[in-house]
């Protein structure tokens, strides 16, 4: 590598490490994250001219900060309607004006809430308020959540366009919401959080390292925010089970990218260290809420397998305890199928299937592959051979995943053999 | 990515003397810094080596031998396992790390095998 090669890597990963915060302080000085995230792209471009020539400045953050805050105010003075516009809202919010810039230095885990709330703001459609949250949050490039998403990337960078218009247009504040809002903009927030976590975990080993990758960027993300709101007991119930599920990815798929059912998994692959965050965040949010959120009911399962060291020694009845309050807190046949499957576990085949049969009643059974499947297992618990063989059967008709097929197609030859 | 950096105890730290109130504080905020950015697995730190045992395998036998050891470089002082992206943005925090220190010492950071695709 070159020199310059060598400093252009560098500045790569200053920028990862420094975007966040940057984007963050500039948005409560221009109260616009559109705005901030184009000074801080400015700020980079800058460095990149700069740097290869002058070498990386001893405080690379305070450089940029200092580079984007100029740049800011350059763009006030030939551009009289931004100005205008946000001295209207610095009035309207008794905020500091574009003078004040230099002074202005809160504390930084105020900006990155603020940031966090903004980009998950509810006048968001949901595709945006991911796009917006990767870039300005996670730190990633619109090339990267394309690559990512497996879109055009001129579909990411419209979103984020129309994302921050849209911002713009409902004036949406840079703010922390009022007390009565947080429940609600919370649950904003972790939905798009586990979102981008699902979409990353769903996708088996692919070619593209970049799905898995997602799930870091939320783990990471997850993490920011218990970091900058200690306060909030579901943030750290999703740190949690983000954490927790993130221990299991060497187990969950073979050398050859097949997938590994969790009663399957070599659990000496277990990540230690992320199990341990995973319950430390676990114990944090109990402490801090007698009444447990989806999040943090489902993290608490995510640990009573993490403490299983064989799956032998799962506490199925401390699972299906668990069921029982996520299903009255939030309702769902899958929920409901996966509370059956760990009734089954704990109690018995037969009273599992009593509650899959309940629910094989609703259209779920022609619809989800799933349930006949955990049917048919329940029915092959019971030595109810043939039944079980039609359940394996349909269950493999209802999906078009090959490897799921095939497994399934392969219980239902066992069973009637 | 997960990678480890390590770096060596300072003359000071292996004499046991307790850092400044200041540069606690640098540290901490540093430290805050580090958890802030969502990278922090864990991070640790060690005793001085009079509290250390060294551990030899030599031609099948194996010897213990009591600390104090005067191979400081050789010694971890404290350690951090962070998440990133790249071995560069470990570097850079490491980089940072130092900077905050402000003492000589050894350091370094080594990606980890987390059997993820590695």
């Amino acid at each position: 590598m070159t020199e310059e090669d060598q400093t252009r890597t560098r500045i790569e990963a200053v920028w990862r490490i420094e975007s966040t915060r940057l984007i963050a302080t500039l948005s409560r000085m221009v109260r616009d994250i559109g705005l901030a995230e184009e000074l801080a792209q400015d700020a980079l471009v800058l460095a990149l001219e700069k740097w290869p020539h002058t070498g990386v400045p001893d405080n690379p953050g305070a450089w940029l900060t200092t580079a984007a805050k100029n740049r800011a105010i350059d763009r006030f003075r030939r551009d009289e309607r931004l100005a205008d516009r946000t001295a209207q809202l610095a009035r309207r919010l008794g905020t500091v004006t574009v003078d004040e810039f230099a002074e202005a230095n809160e504390d930084i885990g105020d900006d990155l809430l603020r940031l966090i709330f903004t980009a998950c703001h509810p006048v968001l459609a949901t595709p945006a308020k991911v796009a917006l949250t990767l870039r300005v949050v996670g730190g990633l490039t619109t090339g990267e959540i394309a690559r990512a998403f497996m879109v055009p990337e001129s579909t990411v960078a419209q979103r984020i366009v129309r994302a921050k218009r849209t911002l713009a247009k409902a004036e949406v504040p840079f703010e922390i919401p009022q007390a009565e809002e947080i429940p609600a903009r919370l649950s904003s927030v972790l939905e798009v959080l586990y979102l981008i976590f699902n979409e990353g975990y769903s996708a088996t080993a692919g070619d593209d390292l970049l799905r898995p990758e997602l799930c870091h960027d939320a783990i990471r993300m997850a993490r920011i925010l218990v970091q900058v709101a200690p306060g909030y007991a579901e943030a750290h119930g999703l740190s949690a089970l983000l954490e927790l599920q993130g221990s299991r990815f060497s187990a969950r798929v073979t050398s050859t990218g097949e997938p590994v059912l969790l009663a399957d998994q070599d659990r000496t692959k277990w990540d230690r260290l992320l199990i341990r965050r995973g319950l430390t965040a676990l114990a944090k949010a109990e402490s801090l809420s007698d009444d447990p959120g989806v999040y943090t009911l489902q993290a608490a399962i995510a640990a009573c397998h993490a403490r299983a060291v064989t799956v032998a020694d799962t506490d199925w009845r401390g699972i299906a305890a668990i069921y029982d309050r996520l299903v009255a807190v939030s309702p769902s046949p899958v929920v409901e199928l996966n509370r059956a499957v760990a009734v089954s576990r704990a109690y018995g085949p037969q009273v599992g299937l009593d509650i899959v049969d309940a629910l094989a009643q609703t259209e779920l059974m022609s619809s989800y592959h799933l349930l006949p499947a955990v049917r048919g297992d329940l029915l092959a618990r019971l030595d109810r051979a043939e039944e079980a063989r039609d359940a394996f059967l349909l269950a493999a008709g209802l999906t078009d995943n090959q490897v799921e097929q095939r497994l399934l197609r392969a219980r239902a030859d066992a069973v009637s053999g | 990515m997960q990678f480890i950096m390590w770096s060596s105890h300072s003359p000071e730290s292996e004499a046991g003397t307790p850092p400044s109130p200041e540069l606690m504080a640098d540290m901490a905020e540093f430290m805050n810094e580090v958890a802030q950015a969502g990278i922090l697995v864990t991070a640790g730190g060690c005793p001085p080596s009079s509290q250390v045992v060294r551990i030899t395998s030599e031609g099948g036998k194996i010897t213990h031998t009591d600390g104090p050891f005067t191979e400081t470089k050789e010694l971890i002082g404290g350690f951090a396992i962070v998440d990133v992206k790249s071995m560069e943005e470990a570097v850079e925090w490491s980089t940072r790390f130092f900077k905050v220190g402000g003492g000589d010492g050894y350091g370094y950071v080594s990606p980890l095998f987390t059997g993820a695709g590695d």
